[in-house]
């Protein structure tokens, strides 16, 4: 059942249940963090209303930089902002920051030590009908083996918002992944959210498997416990929303407890969160997992059902994992 | 600041004591970039004993000019003239790229914080540099009086991102931003023309609406006169394209693109240093 500790939305598994774009909570969560710090400066590439900093900018001009279709500029740029105080933010799709102006954040955001935040966009095969080239299914990989970089997948807008205003507060590289399709909305205004801090968000007293899931696909992985729990199955499902640093005491109590691992996210499968996991459970709790996730492939356009269903990250494939894990 | 004769004398005999030191540095470490530290010296002799404000016994003063090198690897000419303008002892210069020293292969601020940047990688300086100076066009508008300086080699200009950050100072009209081109002609490969040419460098800098100064980059007068000239232009930033000489200062290394990314042998730095420290033979004897 819905862990109640964490006040969660009730109404998550009605058919009418509220859905927001994630990257829309990060565009709350800018001009949340705006108001509460003069600080906060937004950087964008030509993709204001897309990457959402559209309230940012309508509220604070003079905070406001467009630097045109540049994301390694923009990088840098805010690298030099960082060193005079400023905490800045720098939006596009992620496919482009932090894709290609990864090598900037490399060096001058993370190697120079520059509390930059970074929010990709776009990321997810569940783009769309955009297709493969604005997928982007790499960004986990690239961020997290970056030393210093904090690497954020919220669940759903609201903890985007939250995990936005959490970055602002920090004093080290953030890299935020948001999804642009609208997303079931899981948690409340209630739910407690720390950044590196895991939650169970479905819990029953003796899993069989534990779940963990990161971003938009919390939602399939839940439906997938609620329907292995009418089947007599038991699991737990982790929301996983800080990939780094690990919440490795809370990863390693789910192995132990559940014994059998499943791993859920929208990212190739080659070092992404269940990458993340399976070099933390190998030190310490090795037990036997899957990975739903892309398997060395490029996207292609279509609807968010469609892409999920063939790519093999939906509420069967994780039903799948989940009794073959049990086989194992 | 007034440049008397006896000023600019002052800064000769500095620019060339600063060339001894990179070049007894290069030795020590056997490994390093030998033809832009040489020809920067009179350029980083200016910045740090003329134009700079700064404070080297506080180096986090927050007032201070930021001085932004994006060429990382030419760090001896600036290692050598902060060492000279008293940010740390003279003696450190010997560690060099060696373990655990505080001066690395390239510009690193985990172990030199008084760094205002860590550089290696080429292109990115001068979006830093704008950076900057955007914060503080955010915090004071026109009335800002810091000065920020982007200093850049001329293979640099072959970076996409270079033109981007150009692109945005010039749109941004940060009057506040000087950048210094360091115009050798040479890179690894070769000769900047024959490698990818450059020409004609100041119509590409003025096309992205900066103002643009070309000077001789080792003569004291005329380098100080750009660096003030530019404090007087209020509606661009100004970029000054220093026409210098590769290994300038030891002749035997002059306008060799091979010098632009080895350290001198044992001999060779032994020539170097009794030229540089005879001035060229002026002086019969020499002195250490």
């Amino acid at each position: 059942m819905l862990n109640t500790d964490l006040k969660l939305n009730e109404k998550v598994f009605d058919a009418k249940v509220e859905q927001i774009p994630i990257r829309k909570g990060f565009g709350e969560g800018l001009l949340a963090a705006g108001e509460k710090d003069l600080q906060v400066v937004a950087l964008c590439a030509d993709l204001t209303e897309s990457a959402q900093t559209i309230f940012f900018k309508e509220k604070f001009p003079n905070r406001f930089i467009e630097l045109g279709v540049a994301e390694q500029n923009m990088a840098s740029v805010a690298s030099g902002l960082a060193a005079m105080g400023k905490i800045p933010f720098i939006t596009s799709y992620a496919m482009f920051s932090p894709g290609r102006n990864w090598e900037q954040i490399r060096t001058t955001i993370c190697y120079n030590n520059r509390p930059v935040k970074i929010a990709g966009s776009h990321a997810g095969i569940s783009v769309g009908p955009d297709g493969g080239t604005h997928q982007a299914i790499e960004d986990l990989a690239i961020t997290r083996v970056i030393p210093r970089m904090v690497v954020i997948s919220p669940c759903d807008a609201l903890e985007a918002k939250r995990a936005t205003e959490a970055a602002a507060m920090t004093d080290t590289p953030v890299y935020i992944r948001l999804a642009r399709e609208r997303t079931p909305v899981m948690t409340t205004k209630r739910t407690p959210f720390e950044i590196g801090k895991a939650q169970i968000f479905w819990k029953t007293e003796t899993p069989k498997v534990g779940i963990i899931a990161t971003g938009a696909l919390v939602y399939q992985a839940l439906l997938a416990a609620k329907e292995l729990e009418e089947g007599g199955v038991e699991v737990e499902v982790m929301n996983l929303s800080t990939i780094k640093p690990l919440d490795a005491g809370a990863i390693i109590s789910l192995a132990k407890k559940a014994g059998r691992i499943v791993t859920v996210e929208e990212h190739q499968k080659n070092g992404g969160m269940g990458s993340a996991v399976a070099e933390c459970l190998a030190q310490n709790h090795p037990v036997p997992m899957e990975f739903i996730a892309v398997a060395d492939q490029f996207g292609q356009s279509g609807t968010q059902a469609e892409l999920l269903k063939h790519y093999g990250l939906d509420k069967e494939a994780v039903i799948r994992a989940v009794k073959k894990i049990l086989k194992r | 600041m007034e440049l008397t004769d006896e000023k600019l004398n002052k800064l000769k005999e500095k620019a060339n004591d600063i060339r001894i030191s990179l070049i007894e540095a290069l030795l020590t470490a056997g490994s390093g970039h030998t033809a832009g530290p040489l020809d920067m010296a009179d350029i980083f002799t200016v910045l740090f004993f003329h134009t700079l404000n700064h404070n080297p016994k506080k180096s986090d003063w927050p007032e201070r000019d930021r001085l932004v090198l994006s060429n990382g690897h030419i760090c001896p000419v600036l290692y050598s003239t902060m060492a000279h303008a008293g940010y740390f002892p003279l003696s450190e210069l010997k560690t060099l790229r060696k373990f655990g020293s505080r001066l690395q292969g390239h510009p690193h601020r985990d172990f030199l914080p008084m760094l205002e940047t860590s550089s290696g990688p080429l292109g990115s300086g001068l979006s830093q540099a704008v950076g900057m100076t955007l914060a503080d066009k955010i915090d004071h508008g026109l009335t800002s009086s810091r000065r920020i300086y982007a200093l850049l080699s001329d293979g640099e200009n072959e970076c996409g991102q270079t033109w981007e950050a150009a692109m945005l100072a010039g749109k941004e009209k940060l009057h506040n931003l000087t950048a210094v081109v360091d115009r050798n002609n040479i890179q690894i490969d070769g000769y900047t023309e024959d490698v990818m040419p450059l020409e004609s460098l100041s119509d590409k800098w003025r096309a992205w609406n900066w103002h643009v100064i070309e000077i001789d980059g080792h003569n004291m007068e005329e380098i100080a006169d750009a660096f003030e000239a530019a404090k007087g232009i209020f509606e661009k930033p100004t970029v000054i394209i220093a026409h210098t000489i590769a290994g300038k200062g030891v002749k035997e290394f002059e306008r060799d693109y091979r010098w632009h990314g080895k350290p001198p042998n044992a001999e060779e730095a032994a020539m170097a240093l009794s030229e540089l420290r005879t001035l060229g033979g002026k002086i019969k004897s020499e002195h250490q």
